[in-house]
C-alpha cells in the first residue's frame, strides 16, 4: 500500500487506514459523536450516505483547504461507522457503489490531466492498490494486457467492451483515461465494500442515534419488488419451435432449453415431451439426460441456465428488444 | 466393431504404443491431468489420474485403447468428480475442424452410414433409423483449407493477442483438422467466459461497424491498410491498395451505415477463422492426447511445427503396412501414404494395415 499525502486522501478516503487515522488525529469515536466543534464532520458524514444513495448524485468532496480538519476522511470514517450500527446492507451497497463514482472522476482525472510523471505514477499505483492492474502510458493511451482486461470487461454487456471492439495490438488493449477507470470500477465498489464489511461494528455511542434511526428508515425504502412473466426469451422459444417442427437442435440447444426449464422450476417428466419431436429422439436417454442435468444423477449437480453470452457464442441467441438489459435467460420478463 | 476386426485393430496399438510411445507429449505435471480413454465398443472411461510416464506406458499397453484422452486442465484431485475436482488452471485450446468449413468438395468425399446396421449410403439398410452418420474420408483441398485458418488463428494470436509462437503447439488431430495449444501462462487461468471472448475476437464475431470508423451520420475515418488488428484486416481487404482506397470509401459513404453494416457481417465470416467456439470455451474438456491414435481414422495426432509442409496423409500415418486382407465397402477413392486405396464396392481386398485400420476406424471394411 502506498503512503498518501492529504490531497489523496481526501479524493481517495477509502485507501485510509480507519482504525490508525483516528488516534493519528487525536480523535476518539465518543468525540466524533459528541464534540460540538465536530458536529461539521457529522452533518458531512450523515450527508454523505444521505446524498449519495437518494439522490443518485455523486458526492464531491469540500474544496481544498477549507478547514484545517481533515474532514474527507474524518466524514468518510465515520459514515461507515453509521452504516455498519444500522445494518443498512442496502444503503451500504449503494453508499459503495456512488462513493466509487466519485473515486472513479478524480482517477480519470488525474490519470488524464496528470501533467507529471509523478502524479500519474501515483494514480497507476493508487489503480494497482485497488485492482492490482499494471497498466501503462503509450502516447495518448493508457494500454493494459489483453487478459487483464478480459478478467474485467466481459461483466460488461455493451457492445463497445467486446474485445473485438477495442484496439488491441501486441497483447495490449488500448483505453483512454475513462474506459481505464470505468474498468476497474467493480473492484473500486468491491474495496469499498470489503472495507465497510471487514470494519468491526463498534459500540452505539450516544450522539449517533438519531442518525443511525434516520438510515434505518431510508433502507427498508429498498426493498424490491419482482413480478415475473410467463412468455418464454426469444432463444428458448426458437429451441421450442425448432423441436416442434421436427427439426433437429444443437446439443448446446438442447441444454439450454433443459437446464432453462428446470431452473423454471418443471420436472423432468414435464420437460421430456418437449424433445419428442427431435429426429434422435430415444426415451430413455433423454430422460437420463435430463437427470443428470437436474442433479438425479451423476454427482447430483444441478445445471444452471448459460448467461446470454454464452449463448450469444453458441450462436443460440435470438434477442429481441425485450431483451434489453438482461445477461441471463432467468432475467427475461423479470419486472422489477 | 466385429470382435475380428477389434483383434486387429489391437494389434496394430499394441506395436504402435511399443514403437512410438516417444512421440507422446506428457505434459510436466501429467498428475495434475484427468485422463481418459476409450476402447472400441465400449464407453469411455474417464475420471483418471497417472502419476507418471510409467503408468501411462503401462495403462496403453494394457488397455489398448483406440483413443487416449487428456485434459487440457489442472485440478487439485483429477479422478475425483467433476465438481470436486478443484480447477486450477487449463491450456487455451482452438479446433479447426474441415468439417465446419462448409467446402463445396464436402459431399464428393463423405458417405452415410446408418448407425444401426451399419450399411453404407443406404444400400441395403432395412432399419429406417433416423440415426445416419457422415463418415469422411481423405480430401486435399480439406486439409489445405483447415491449414489455411490454422495460418489466420496464428496472426491473429501472434499479432493482436501477444501470444508467443514459443508458446503454442499446433497438432494435426488425426482426421480432419487441427488443435492449436496456447501455454502461455498469462491465458491460464481464463475462465470460460473470457475464453469466450476471445473466440468472438478470433472468429471476428460482433464487430461494430463505429470500430471500423463507420457512423450512423456516415463514414468518418475508415481504417488504413497498415492499421493493426481487424481495422487492418478489413482495410487490406476491402480496399486493396493505397490507390483504391479513396474510390472505395465513397462508395461505402455512399451505401450507406445499413449496407456497411451487411457487408461487415458477411466479412467477418471470411476474415475471422473457423475455429470450434464450444472447445475453446469449455474448460472442463478431455482432449485427445498428442501422439496417441485418432480411433476415427488409425491416424496420429501429431505435432506439426511447419504446418506448410506438413502431409498429415504420410506424416501422421505410422501404422504398420503389413498386408492384411479385408472386405471394403467404400465407394469414395481416398489417399494414404501417397498411394490411392479405392472405390471398392464391398470386395475382399489385400492392403497395408495403416490403410486396412482407417477403413476399419471409419466402418468402412471388416477383417476377413
Amino acid at each position: 500500500m502506498i503512503k498518501l499525502g492529504e490531497a489523496e486522501l481526501a479524493k481517495y478516503p477509502f485507501l485510509a487506514d480507519a482504525g490508525q487515522h483516528l488516534p493519528e488525529y487525536g480523535f476518539t469515536l465518543e468525540q466524533l459523536a459528541q464534540d460540538p466543534d465536530l458536529a461539521v464532520v457529522r452533518e458531512k458524514a450523515f450527508n454523505r450516505i444521505y446524498t449519495t444513495t437518494q439522490t443518485g448524485k455523486i458526492y464531491k468532496p469540500s474544496p481544498k483547504g477549507s478547514t484545517a480538519l481533515p474532514l474527507e476522511v474524518l466524514s468518510f470514517i465515520l459514515a461507515i461507522v453509521l452504516l455498519k450500527q444500522s445494518r443498512a446492507n442496502f444503503l451500504i451497497k449503494k453508499f459503495a457503489m456512488q462513493e466509487a463514482r466519485g473515486a472513479e472522476r478524480f482517477l480519470e482525472r488525474d490519470l488524464g490531466q496528470g501533467t507529471t510523471d509523478i502524479q500519474i505514477e501515483t494514480t497507476r499505483k493508487i489503480i494497482w492498490d485497488l485492482a492490482h492492474i499494471e497498466i501503462s502510458k503509450r502516447d495518448r493511451y493508457f494500454v493494459i494486457a489483453v487478459p487483464d482486461y478480459l478478467h474485467r470487461a466481459v461483466l460488461f454487456h455493451a457492445r463497445e467492451w467486446k474485445l473485438i471492439n477495442r484496439q488491441v495490438k501486441d497483447g495490449w488493449v488500448y483505453l483512454n483515461p475513462h474506459e481505464t477507470v470505468r474498468l476497474i470500477r467493480q473492484e473500486l465498489v468491491n474495496y469499498i465494500s470489503d472495507k465497510i464489511s471487514s470494519a468491526a461494528t463498534p459500540p452505539v455511542v450516544s450522539g449517533l442515534q438519531d442518525m443511525v434511526d434516520k438510515l434505518i428508515l431510508l433502507n427498508s425504502k429498498f426493498q424490491p419488488q419482482i413480478a415475473y412473466s410467463d412468455k418464454n426469451p426469444p432463444c428458448v422459444q426458437h429451441a421450442i419451435d425448432t423441436l416442434s417442427d421436427g427439426k433437429n437442435l444443437s446439443h448446446a440447444g438442447r441444454f439450454m432449453l433443459a437446464t432453462y426449464l428446470l431452473s423454471r422450476g418443471y420436472n423432468v417428466k414435464e420437460i421430456a415431451p418437449y424433445f419428442k419431436n427431435a429426429p434422435d429422439y430415444n426415451e430413455s436417454i433423454t430422460l437420463y439426460q435430463l437427470n443428470h442435468l437436474a442433479g438425479k444423477s451423476g454427482n447430483n449437480t444441478q445445471y444452471a441456465c448459460q448467461s446470454c453470452a454464452k449463448l450469444k457464442s453458441a450462436n443460440l441467441c435470438y434477442a429481441t428488444s425485450e431483451c434489453e438489459g438482461i445477461h441471463n435467460p432467468m432475467q427475461f420478463g423479470v419486472k422489477r | 466393431m466385429n470382435s475380428v476386426d477389434e483383434e486387429f485393430i489391437s494389434q496394430c496399438l499394441r506395436k504402435y504404443y511399443y514403437e512410438y510411445f516417444g512421440i507422446i507429449d506428457i505434459p510436466s505435471k501429467l498428475n495434475r491431468h484427468e485422463f481418459g480413454y476409450q476402447k472400441p465398443n465400449s464407453p469411455m472411461i474417464r475420471h483418471i489420474q497417472l502419476q507418471d510416464a510409467a503408468e501411462l506406458r503401462s495403462t496403453l499397453m494394457q488397455e489398448l485403447p483406440l483413443d487416449v484422452f487428456l485434459s487440457s486442465a489442472r485440478y487439485l484431485f483429477p479422478s475425483l468428480p467433476m465438481a470436486e475436482k478443484e480447477w486450477q488452471d487449463a491450456d487455451l485450446i482452438f479446433d479447426i475442424d474441415a468439417k465446419d468449413l462448409n467446402l463445396e468438395c464436402r459431399p464428393s468425399h463423405t458417405v452415410q452410414i446408418c448407425a444401426t446396421c451399419g450399411k453404407v449410403n443406404n444400400k441395403g439398410c432395412a432399419c429406417d433409423s433416423p440415426q445416419i452418420k457422415d463418415v469422411s474420408v481423405t480430401c486435399d483441398r480439406c486439409i489445405n483449407a483447415s491449414k489455411k485458418e490454422v495460418k489466420k488463428l496464428l496472426d491473429i494470436l501472434y499479432d493482436d493477442i501477444g501470444i508467443k509462437e514459443s508458446q503454442t503447439e499446433v497438432y494435426f488431430s488425426g482426421n480432419d483438422g487441427f488443435h492449436i495449444h496456447v501455454h502461455d501462462l498469462k491465458f491460464l487461468n481464463l475462465n470460460s467466459l473470457e475464453r469466450s471472448e476471445l473466440v468472438d475476437y478470433v472468429m471476428c464475431n460482433g464487430i461494430l461497424p463505429e470500430r471500423l470508423g463507420m457512423k450512423r451520420e456516415g463514414a468518418t475515418s475508415l481504417p488504413q491498410l497498415t492499421d493493426a488488428g481487424w481495422p487492418g484486416r478489413f482495410a487490406r481487404h476491402m480496399f486493396g491498395s493505397k490507390t483504391a482506397r479513396p474510390k472505395e470509401i465513397k462508395k461505402i459513404t455512399a451505401d450507406g451505415y445499413a449496407r456497411f453494416t451487411d457487408t461487415l457481417k458477411r466479412l467477418s465470416h471470411t476474415l475471422g477463422a473457423c475455429i470450434d467456439s464450444g472447445v475453446t470455451t469449455d474448460v472442463h474438456r478431455i482432449f485427445r492426447m498428442p501422439g496417441t491414435i485418432n480411433g476415427k481414422s488409425g491416424m496420429t495426432k501429431m505435432a506439426c511445427p511447419d504446418i506448410a509442409k506438413f502431409n498429415p496423409y504420410k506424416d501422421a500415418v505410422l501404422i504398420n503396412d503389413n498386408k492384411v486382407t479385408v472386405n471394403a465397402l467404400c465407394p469414395i477413392p481416398f489417399k494414404l501414404m501417397n498411394k490411392k486405396f479405392g472405390p471398392y464396392n464391398n470386395k475382399d481386398v489385400d492392403i497395408p494395415s495403416y490403410a486396412a485400420m482407417y477403413l476399419m476406424c471409419k466402418g468402412l471394411a471388416h477383417r476377413v
